[in-house]
Order: C-alpha cells, then structure tokens, then sequence
C-alpha cells in the first residue's frame, strides 16, 4: 500500500487527507486517490492528465520521471508525496 | 455607495466608497492567492473571480452572498488535442499543451440569456457556460478558425483573451480581444467568426505584415454601450477606434505623453469619450518622465485632456494593467489599480483622484460592481 501525502499548502485550499492506495503505478495509485478525494485532481494533474509544471511529485524519495504518462512504478513499500515545486513561486 | 472588486496577486478585495467620496477596503478574500480577474453577474448579483495558484493551476470561485461566501465552480478545461494534430506557437515553435494557462477574463452574457457566462483564457480559448460556471465548453469554432496558426503570445508565451465584449443590441453578438491575435466578432452566438481587426498596425513584425490582422496585439477593447459600434482600443502599437463593430479600426496618433498603454475604459453614454494611462513605449513600461497620468478624450480622439490631479505629484512608476481601470455606469466614477499596488477612484471622470491606498499587492484587475 502506498501512502500518499500532499504538502500542507494544497491542504490550505482542497480536501486532500494522507490516504494509502495499492496500485504499482503512479498514474493507478493517483487515480485511485482522486477517486475518494475528486476535487484534489485538478490542482495537481491539469485537463490532459499530466502533472500541473510546478508540482513535483516523489515516489520513494525519488522525484518522478514520467509527468506526462504517469507510468513511474509504485513499489509496495514507496510512499508518493506531493509538493509545490519552488519554481512557481510569487514573491 | 459604489462599490469595486480589486483582484490583487495576492486576494480579492471590495472597495467601497460613500456618497461622500470616503472609501474603505474591506477584508480580502483569498488571501495571499493571486486572483486574476472578478467580476459582478448583473442579472443576479453573482460575483466570480477566477484564482492562479500557480503551482496547483487555475480555479474558479463564485459567491451568491456579496462575497460572504465562495463556492468553487468548474473552471475551463480543453478537450483532448485529437490524434495527429500538429499545433505549434508560430514564436516559440513549440507545441501549444491545451490546458488552461490562465482564465484572464470572465464576462456576464446578455441579459436575455440568463446564465451564459464567457471566460477568454490562455492558450486562447474562449468559453462559454450556460449554467453560471457548473460547466463550460470551449468555443470550438473560434478555436479551430485557421488564423490561429498565426497567434502568439503577448506578455505570455502563448495567445490569450483578455476581452469579451458582449454587444447590448442582442444576445449572439460578441467582439473578443486577444494577444495576439487581433480582434474578432460573432453575430450567431459564437458559432461562426470573423476577423475584426482591419486598421490595426503592428511595429513587431516585419513592414508588409504590419496590418496583418490575424496577428495584432489589442491590449484592450472597451466598447460604449450605448453607441456599441464604437469600440476603443489601447493596442500594443498605439490607440484605435472603431465606430462601425470593428469593421474599420482608425488609428489616433496623438495622446498626450503617449499613445502606449494597456488599459483603456470607455464612457458608457458618449461615444466620443473614453480614458487611457499612458507609459513610455514597449521597452520602457513606466510613466513618461516618471510622470503618472491618465488621459482623457472627449472629442472622439482628436484631443486629449492630461489627467494629474490627485495622483503622484513626484516620480512614479506605476503601470496599470489592461483590466485595470474601469468607469461606472454613469461615467462618472473611474477606479485604477497600478502594478505597484496603487489604487485611485475619481468621482468626476477623472478631474480629480483620491488615492485609496498605496499599499495594496499588484493589481490586476479593477471592476466597478
């Protein structure tokens, strides 16, 4: 089961509790979570499903490869955290 | 009492100003979200901004309680680019992502159709709703017209609508505004286009494609309401005005320090008046000579009144954005928001201004409501 956290700031503005999925990809395990929690989806993945450009998205402490597809592999033991990538930033 | 939204980078706020000319600002909502543009449903007292996070993308909000309380709706979302579609930016020869970038501007339809709601977007797409943002579609005709190969960005990497102006004589009609990409006009709804930006002159391309009219850059289009085929722009390149629905836009090559600028507000009742805030050209966007002015025509374009009266006596370095000032209803009261968190309101079309604070964040957007 992976455990999948969003960073506090996402929390601020969309119900988007720590919840844990079983699924071996990225895109099953993120799709699984919006299934519970449909509103958090589009502050992370835009219209076409990929990854908003300023979220970084780590799966086993390692950030992902695929923002597009999704297809990064989710071992039993990797947790996917979700952050605001410091890039996209507004002083 | 008038009362104005202020869509700030960092929250929305309502100004309020009493029949004394007092104002007061009242809390924000959003705090610390960059909120690119609000506006009031006059229909039904909706009001709606549209949120960039940034990071987490765009979001729209709508309250039905004067602001007490806000409800997201959906926000404009494209559909799938279909299998084997090429479409590149023409500037930047990459692939235009089709997804919502910004939703730079949204507009209330006609009074006669209840519910439609227009948002103009980066990459360029308009939308429209029929059911007060629960939904939206894009307005595919528009974006499928073949000139679109030709936009670009300006200001953004990608094209953008920054003005749906929806013409009072009827619902379906509708002029839009975007960068860059000229002006266009619907008299069925939106369900065919065509071009309405012949007269604009462009200085960024070269000289036999500088009246293109698939690739100007209108900054602004405000259009009175009640002569509505007079249409005023503040272009990129200078100041234009229509009086035939952008049939023919006439260049207006003098006006006062500047004819460069973003913003522009139009007077509701007299088609010969309308209100500019000049800054020194396309490399020097600040005020000539440091200088912070608005201009003002009441002949139709032929001569400008200099407006200073109230604002910054010494050098200033405001710019107001394109969806920045606005004129009520009786033309009367005027409401400018600058870059450096400025915020002015006129009650005399612009005699005089009281400054209303000069410590708000960047501001994008000023609507009267």
């Amino acid at each position: 089961m992976a455990q999948v956290t969003f960073a506090k700031a996402l929390q601020r503005h969309v119900t988007c509790p720590t919840a844990s999925i079983e699924a071996d990809s990225l895109r099953r395990v993120l799709d699984g979570y919006f299934v519970q929690f449909p509103a958090a989806r589009s502050y992370v993945l835009d219209e076409q499903g990929a990854v908003r450009r300023h979220i970084a998205v780590f799966v086993g402490g390692e950030l992902i490869v695929d923002r597009v597809g999704l297809a990064d592999p989710v071992g039993a033991d990797d947790d996917v955290h979700v952050f605001q990538a410091l890039s996209g930033g507004a002083a | 009492m008038s009362t104005a939204l202020v869509a700030t980078r960092k929250g929305l706020f309502t100004v309020s100003v009493d029949p004394a000319g007092t104002p007061t600002i009242g809390e924000p909502a959003f705090v610390g979200v960059p909120v690119t543009n609000a506006v009031r449903d006059p229909r039904d007292g909706a009001l709606y901004a549209s949120l960039d996070h940034g990071h987490f993308g765009v979001h729209l909000h709508r309250s039905d309680d004067d602001g007490a309380s806000w409800t997201e709706i959906a926000a404009p979302e494209y559909p799938p680019k279909p299998d084997g579609v090429v479409d590149v930016n023409p500037m930047t020869q990459q692939e235009t992502v089709w997804a919502t970038q910004l939703a730079w501007t949204i507009e209330p339809g006609h009074p006669d159709e209840p519910g439609v709601v227009w948002c103009g977007t980066i990459p360029g797409g308009l939308f429209r709703s029929d059911d007060r943002g629960d939904t939206w579609r894009l307005v595919e005709s528009l974006w499928n017209v073949p000139a679109r190969a030709k936009w670009f960005g300006g200001g953004y990497d990608e094209a953008g609508i920054h003005t749906v102006s929806v013409d009072p004589r009827g619902p379906g009609r509708v002029v839009i505004g975007l960068s860059c990409g000229g002006a266009w006009r619907t008299t069925d709804g939106g369900a065919t286009w065509e071009i309405a930006a012949s007269g604009m002159r462009a200085d960024f391309v070269p000289p036999e494609l500088a009246g293109d009219p698939d690739t100007q850059d209108p900054h602004r289009l405000a259009r009175c309401a009640s002569d509505p085929d007079v249409i005023w722009c503040q272009h990129h390149c200078g100041i234009f005005r229509t009086s035939d629905n952008g049939d023919r836009w006439i260049e207006i090559e003098q006006a006062g320090p500047s004819t460069f600028g973003f913003a522009v507000a139009a007077h509701p009742d007299d088609p010969q008046t309308a209100w500019f805030v000049p800054a020194v050209n396309d490399e020097v966007r600040v005020p000539v000579d440091g200088r912070f002015v608005v201009t003002r025509t009441r002949d139709g374009g032929r001569t400008f009144d200099v407006l200073s009266n109230g604002l910054p006596t010494g050098a200033s370095y405001d710019l107001v954005y394109r969806h920045g000032l606005d004129v009520d209803a009786s033309g009367e009261q005027l409401i400018m928001g600058s870059t450096t968190g400025s915020l002015w309101w006129s009650g005399d079309a612009g005699d005089r201004f009281e400054l209303v604070s000069a410590n708000l964040p960047p501001i994008h957007s000023v609507r009267f409501c």
